[in-house]
């Protein structure tokens, strides 16, 4: 019995590693076909793992990854693709840059406040998205890919028209007012890893018991597996709709706070780009799974941190970025070829138990 | 096994000899030996199961056979896909029709195998002569330039008929094609058929319906468990004789009782009208009053799609009532949502297993779970007790009878019969009060179904009030106190099983008191 499930464990795993490992194969063809020698670029790139700030910056780097790939996965329970993850988390961001900025609370206080504020935009915003699922049968795909283009011109328009601090310095990039330094999350190592890691690996902890060990958790499931059987079983789906929805929107709504809260203390233009897509692929690798995320997300922290190595080899660093989307392709081909193939063996097994015990008798 | 074939001494239509084919998970066809005569219609009939689409599908050349022979009008052939099947002069009717809604009969019939002029843009016109030609042939009268989404279910068949015969095909295979008809459209899909073996094709019939088999058909081939078990002409044999040689023993029996069926009326629908999905359509259910005492088994028999699935829909909450009441126990349920309900003891055995009652791709343990979270020895507050509910599986999978290595397997590995067991044992798990019961014993196989007879029997003698609704007429009469008839959103008729036969509750069944002439 343990047996079957460890089985599909080491498939799962199996199929994620078998995909990174493509991907570092047909990068290495790139890298080849331009004319570098993909033996001395691995060899950088992971020669940096020795390297103790390098491992800080992954964690650092990671933090966000975490994040942003569980409130994706918790989408994709349900069978929802929230891809507006980037959206909700700017929203987010320049709403808690502001809230945060404008009141005054003991320490602790103020990053609860700020951390609340940030998960509450960023729910109100997936909510649309959510209501128009429900009420009007809009795709999700679509409206929370629109809500992105929408969050991001309003935001970067409030911010220019209303937040833009009046002192900031010439030169430098336009800011909102900076957070008082109760608001500023603590770092661990200073300047390299923020506390706000912790939060990461404590949103995927909540992630796993709420959606493996709870009630709520199964009924999520169930609805994401066949929404017609647990209907009739009395789970409404459109709560569920709107429920994971919102809980996707709380969780994007933290992806930025290591950049805002633990690292440039105000809102700006760039700050935390692309967390929120980038955890789709985390996502993806990681299989939705609390602990496939957290490793998925070190790997990609990893080669982010590790590609400016590269440049020092005169290898252009874009080659990880590369390697990334080809490693988000090769999961999702390879996990479905797997997945076929398991499904057979499965099949094939459960039938030839059933043969052998018909025999018996 | 062929006795009557030797009378006959041309080349066969189709001739089947020693065909096996295996797969993973399914039974595999073995030893297969089938005579088509030409200009006949020739019935395949056997449980679901048997092996019949696997058959067909390598006629057809959708898979090759591991071995054996297949000779068509006494040419061995050996098929790679089903386009050189159709360039044989074979043809397949799908059980689930195949049309674009969007295009008109002319455009769906020649999809795929357009007449096209020298400069290759479609020549309609000679399209549309063709098709009238072979509608002609078929007694068909619709317009050619229809679009498909404005025809019925029996119109749509005759299209996929004459999609296959624009093709060439002389041979033609119909795959359950009765499941989705109305009585009348069964009557005239085979006047259809007729005509087309007074023409010369030969149409070969898949069905486990005895009664249009022996009615319709010129020869039947029987199979079971995976091959060929007899030859035999609706002359030589009758109803009981050919389900038997279907199951292969004497055919479990639903009836009998002991106990008596109690005083108190646990489930009480009253004047009850529900909407149709379709704005502007006529109800749905109209004026529906039902009383099912504990300990009572009340059938529901109909025609499918005459409001038994808004019957239960509306009975589980899922779908808003006009007006009417609906008491459980003697409480009325209008304020009520689902999830209550079913605390209150309602129970449903969904009328698809795949849509409705199983997470296919979830292990067993999680499907015994589905609907039982507020079951306190499974859970312990908003917390799943793992370890409970695989135990608490182990047992309905144990009582059941439910074949599978272990409840970690997930559900898609079972085979239906299996997943049937699962579903009832589920529902049978919470003790219910009352059980709504649709088709339970659909596309299982004669064990599963005596085994499901069984325990719905067991329940009921302990107290349980059931509202059964089937198309198996034979498991209506045996297991039902009283049997009720739907048509058309109304309660038409209801009936003693005593005294009722299955052509009593065919006449109802089709909305009236009119004996369709046979």
């Amino acid at each position: 019995m343990k047996n079957q499930r460890l089985q599909r464990v080491l498939v799962t795993s199996a199929s994620s590693l078998l995909a990174v490992f493509v991907a570092l194969c047909i990068c290495a063809v790139i890298l080849l076909i331009t004319g570098k020698d993909p033996i001395q670029a691995y060899s950088t790139l992971f020669g940096a793992a020795g390297d103790i700030k390098v491992l800080q910056g992954t964690l650092n780097r990671a933090t966000p990854l975490m994040i942003s790939a569980a409130a994706v996965a918790i989408g994709f329970k349900m069978n929802l693709f929230n891809i507006g993850v980037e959206g909700q988390m700017r929203v987010a961001l320049l709403a808690t840059a502001v809230a945060g900025a404008a009141v005054d609370l003991p320490a602790p206080l103020h990053i609860l406040f700020c951390l609340v504020v940030a998960m509450a935009t960023g729910a109100i915003w997936a909510a649309f998205a959510g209501w128009l699922k429900v009420k009007r049968g809009v795709n999700e795909v679509i409206s929370t890919i629109m809500l992105n283009f929408v969050a991001l011109s309003l935001v970067a328009w409030a911010f220019k028209s209303f937040f833009t601090a009046d002192n900031a310095p010439g030169g430098l990039l336009a800011k909102t007012k900076e957070l008082p330094p109760s608001a500023w999350f603590p770092d661990i190592v200073e300047r390299r890893l923020n506390g706000m890691f912790f939060i990461a690996v404590l949103v995927l902890v909540l992630f796993y018991v709420l959606v493996w060990k709870t009630k709520f958790g199964f009924q999520l499931r169930a609805s994401g597996a066949n929404p017609g059987a647990a209907r009739v079983t009395g789970v409404n789906p459109k709560r569920m709709v709107m429920i994971s929805m919102l809980m996707s929107g709380a969780l994007a709504g933290l992806v930025g706070m290591r950049a805002l809260l633990g690292d440039v203390h105000a809102y700006q233009n760039n700050l935390a780009e692309q967390q929120g897509f980038n955890g789709i692929a985390v996502a993806l690798l990681g299989r939705n799974h609390p602990l496939g995320i957290f490793i998925s997300a070190l790997l990609f922290g990893y080669l982010g941190e590790a590609s400016g190595r590269l440049q020092l080899e005169d290898i252009p660093k874009e080659i990880t970025t590369i390697m990334t989307g080809i490693i988000v392709l090769a999961v999702v081909i390879i996990n479905e070829a797997v997945k076929r193939w398991d499904d057979k063996r499965i099949q094939h097994k459960a039938a030839l138990a059933l043969a052998t015990r018909v025999v018996a008798q | 096994m062929s006795e009557n074939s030797e009378s006959y001494r041309g080349p066969l239509a189709v001739e089947l000899h020693g065909i096996s084919k295996s797969f993973p998970g399914v039974i595999a066809n073995y030893g297969i030996e089938l005579m088509v005569r030409p200009g006949t219609i020739h019935a395949i009939v056997g449980e679901n199961g048997a092996g019949k689409s696997t058959l067909m599908k390598t006629l057809y050349g959708m898979h090759q056979p591991d071995d054996g022979t297949i000779t068509v009008n006494g040419q061995q052939i050996q098929f790679r896909n089903p386009t050189e099947a159709i360039a044989a002069g074979i043809g397949m009717v799908h059980q689930h029709f195949m049309l674009a809604d969007n295009l008109t009969i002319i455009e769906n019939i020649i999809l795929g195998a357009e007449p096209t002029d020298n400069r290759g843009r479609i020549n309609f016109g000679a399209a549309r002569e063709r098709i009238e030609v072979l509608m002609a042939s078929l007694g068909a009268t619709f317009d050619p330039g229809t679009n498909v989404s404005e025809l019925g279910v029996g119109q749509r068949q005759r299209v996929e008929i004459l999609k296959v015969l624009y093709r060439g095909a002389k041979i033609l295979i119909l795959d359950e094609p009765t499941a989705v008809l109305v009585p009348q459209e069964v009557e005239e899909l085979f006047e259809t058929l007729k005509r087309l073996v007074l023409d010369g094709s030969t149409v070969i019939f898949i069905s486990h319906k005895l009664d249009e088999v022996l009615t319709y058909c010129d020869e039947i081939t029987v199979m079971r468990q995976g091959t060929t078990v007899a030859h035999t002409t609706p002359a030589q044999v009758d109803r009981r004789t050919l389900a038997q040689l279907m199951v292969g023993s004497d055919l479990p029996d639903p009836s009998g009782r002991e106990t008596k069926v109690g005083e108190d009326i646990r489930l009480q629908v009253l004047g009850l009208n529900v909407a149709s999905e379709i704005p502007g359509a006529k109800l749905a259910l109209q004026d529906i009053n039902i009383n099912v005492h504990s300990g009572e088994i009340v059938g529901i028999a109909g025609v499918e799609g005459n409001g038994q699935f808004e019957l239960c829909e509306a009975i589980l909450g899922l779908r808003p009532k006009l007006s009417g009441t609906i008491s459980v126990g003697g409480s009325e349920l209008s304020g009520s949502d689902t999830r209550t309900r079913r605390e209150m003891g309602l129970s449903y055995i969904a009328f698809d297993r795949h849509r409705e009652g199983l997470l296919l791709d979830s292990p067993l343990w999680e499907n015994t779970f589905l609907g039982r979270e507020e079951n306190a020895t499974l859970t312990a507050g908003p917390f799943m007790k793992n370890r409970s509910i695989e135990a608490d599986s182990r047992v309905i999978i144990e009582r059941f009878g439910v074949l599978t290595p272990s409840e970690q397997v997930p559900a898609f590995a079972l085979s239906g019969g299996n997943q049937q067991k699962l579903v009832v044992g589920r529902e049978m798990a919470s003790n219910p009060k009352i059980l709504l019961a649709a088709h339970p014993t659909r596309g299982v196989d004669v064990g599963a179904q005596s085994a499901i007879w069984d325990e719905l029997r067991i329940a009921r003698d302990r107290g349980l009030a059931v509202l059964l609704i089937s198309a198996d007429l034979e498991e209506l009469i045996g297991l039902s106190d009283r049997i009720l008839v739907m048509f058309d959103g109304h309660i038409t008729a209801e009936l003693d099983p005593n005294t009722a036969t299955p052509e009593m509750l065919g006449t109802y069944m089709t909305g009236g008191e009119i004996v369709t002439p046979l």
